[in-house]
Parts: structure tokens; C-alpha cells; sequence
């Protein structure tokens, strides 16, 4: 386990962390985009390079100031933060227990689930995963599932404007 | 080669997940669930790349684009959503919006 992978992860468990835990709506967004940026270095070290990119301009950049647009546009009457004030603590309790029991099972499941069988990384072509690579799957196998995606996109933006752009018709 | 062996990936993604399984379950404001779910996505997508990598395969790193562009149409359907229930209401507690329950 290199240095690298122990900063990473601890990056984006820090940054899963700050969401849970903290009470500022810009805290929570700035939490999430370290989680962000911590998950862009791991996928670089498995050498998906374009997926490293996409993360953080679409997630980091894109999603994030979406989120903080939303927050800007609604914290104007300072209600978000009053929201968390007042929490029921059984609820809390409840949450954090059934959540904990899930941690403890699915990371005991990953740390020591398969290890009869070979769990190490194989070696590969250097040229696995470069963009031009990833393109190729992409335009030929995959070029199906792509046009879907763009038909959601469409359809997202639609949905939107039809939800939100008219205000009082 | 990549930085850890596998299994270590895994269980840093299990982690991932569960953290913000957490955030769903604790958090009230539809905001931080939204958020929390994002790096649920997020969890899932480092499987796939993972895996994608273990099996000298691209078809993982295919399906973790489609989550990212999926989730992205999420995020902006949702966030449309939460405007309109702040427009309506004056404060957004999701233990508050219950009038399909009755």
C-alpha cells in the first residue's frame, strides 16, 4: 500500500467525513469536493485518466457550483442552517448505529472477502485506459449507451426548465 | 501499476459508501442527502473503475461515465426539486414533507 493510495483515501474519507459531521451548508459542498478530489487522484492511479479529469471538472467544478448556486439562491433567509439545529437524537442515534453496523460489514467484507483467490492487480498494456482508448470503446462498443446518455442530458434540462423556469405562469 | 492491492480499494470504497449511507440516514436537509448520495455514486464508481483495471477491461470505465452523467442529471432534477419545495414552504425539513403519507 503506497503513500500515495494512504493520502487519497484518507482525502476522501475526510472528505465524507466533513459532510456528515458538519453544520454549514458551504462547509458540507467544500467536504465533498476534497471526497471529490481524493477519488480523482485514486482513479488516476488505476489508470483511468479520463474518468480523473471528468470527476473534477464535471463533479468538482460543475455539480459543486451548481450546489452552491442552490445554496446561495436559499440562504438568503438563513434557514438552511436552522434546519439541522434541532435534530431528534433517537433519529441520530439510529442513523449512526444502522450506518456504523453497515461500515463495519462492508469494509470487513472488502478487507478480507476473496482473499483466497488472487487479488492482485495484473499486469496490463501501459496504453490501457488512455483517452484515446477510452474513446475508442467508447464511439464503437459502446455507442449505444451513449446516445441514451445524451438523451437523458436533454431530457434533464428539459424537466428543469418545465419544474422551475416559469415562475408564475 | 496501481497504488494499493485490491482489496484495499474495495474496502475504501465500502467506507465510502457507508459514510454516505450516514449522511442520508442523519442529515435532514434534502442539500447534505443529496450530497451524501453523490458520494454513495462516487463509491460505486471506484468498484467499477477497480474492476474495470483488475480485468484489463474497459466496459467498468464505461459504466462509471454513465454514472457520472447520469448522476449530473440527477443532481440538477433534484436541485430544481428543492427550489420549488423552499418557494413553498419556508424551510425544508425533510421530516416535514409527509402529505403523500396520508
Amino acid at each position: 500500500m503506497s503513500l500515495l493510495f494512504v493520502i487519497a483515501g484518507l482525502l476522501a474519507i475526510a472528505g465524507a467525513l466533513g459532510l456528515v459531521l458538519a453544520t454549514q451548508p458551504v462547509h458540507q459542498v467544500l467536504a465533498t469536493v476534497l471526497n471529490f478530489i481524493g477519488l480523482a487522484v485514486l482513479y488516476l492511479s488505476l489508470q483511468a485518466e479520463l474518468l480523473a479529469v471528468v470527476q473534477i471538472i464535471v463533479y468538482g467544478g460543475a455539480v459543486m457550483v451548481l450546489f452552491l448556486f442552490v445554496i446561495a439562491l436559499l440562504s438568503a433567509t438563513k434557514e438552511l442552517e436552522r434546519t439541522e439545529q434541532k435534530g431528534l437524537p433517537v433519529q441520530r442515534i439510529a442513523g449512526f448505529s444502522i450506518g456504523g453496523a453497515m461500515l463495519l460489514m462492508l469494509a470487513l467484507v472488502g478487507l478480507v472477502g476473496g482473499l483466497e483467490y488472487d487479488t492482485a492487480f495484473p499486469a496490463v498494456a501501459t496504453e490501457f485506459g488512455e483517452v484515446g482508448h477510452f474513446g475508442w470503446a467508447l464511439f464503437t462498443t459502446h455507442v449505444f449507451p451513449f446516445e441514451v446518455l445524451a438523451f437523458i442530458l436533454m431530457v434533464a434540462v428539459i424537466g428543469v426548465v418545465i419544474l422551475v423556469g416559469r415562475q408564475k405562469a | 501499476m496501481p497504488a494499493a492491492s485490491m482489496n484495499a480499494y474495495v474496502a475504501l470504497a465500502a467506507i465510502l459508501f457507508s459514510l454516505g449511507g450516514i449522511g442520508v440516514l442523519v442529515r435532514r436537509s434534502p442539500l447534505a442527502m443529496l450530497m451524501s448520495v453523490e458520494i454513495m455514486l462516487n463509491a460505486a464508481n471506484l468498484l467499477f473503475i477497480t474492476f474495470s483495471r483488475v480485468h484489463g477491461n474497459l466496459d467498468g470505465q464505461v459504466m462509471a461515465f454513465i454514472v457520472i452523467t447520469v448522476a449530473a442529471a440527477e443532481v440538477a432534477i433534484g436541485l430544481a426539486i428543492i427550489v420549488l419545495l423552499f418557494r413553498r414552504r419556508q424551510r425544508a425539513d425533510v421530516d416535514e414533507i409527509a402529505e403523500l403519507k396520508h
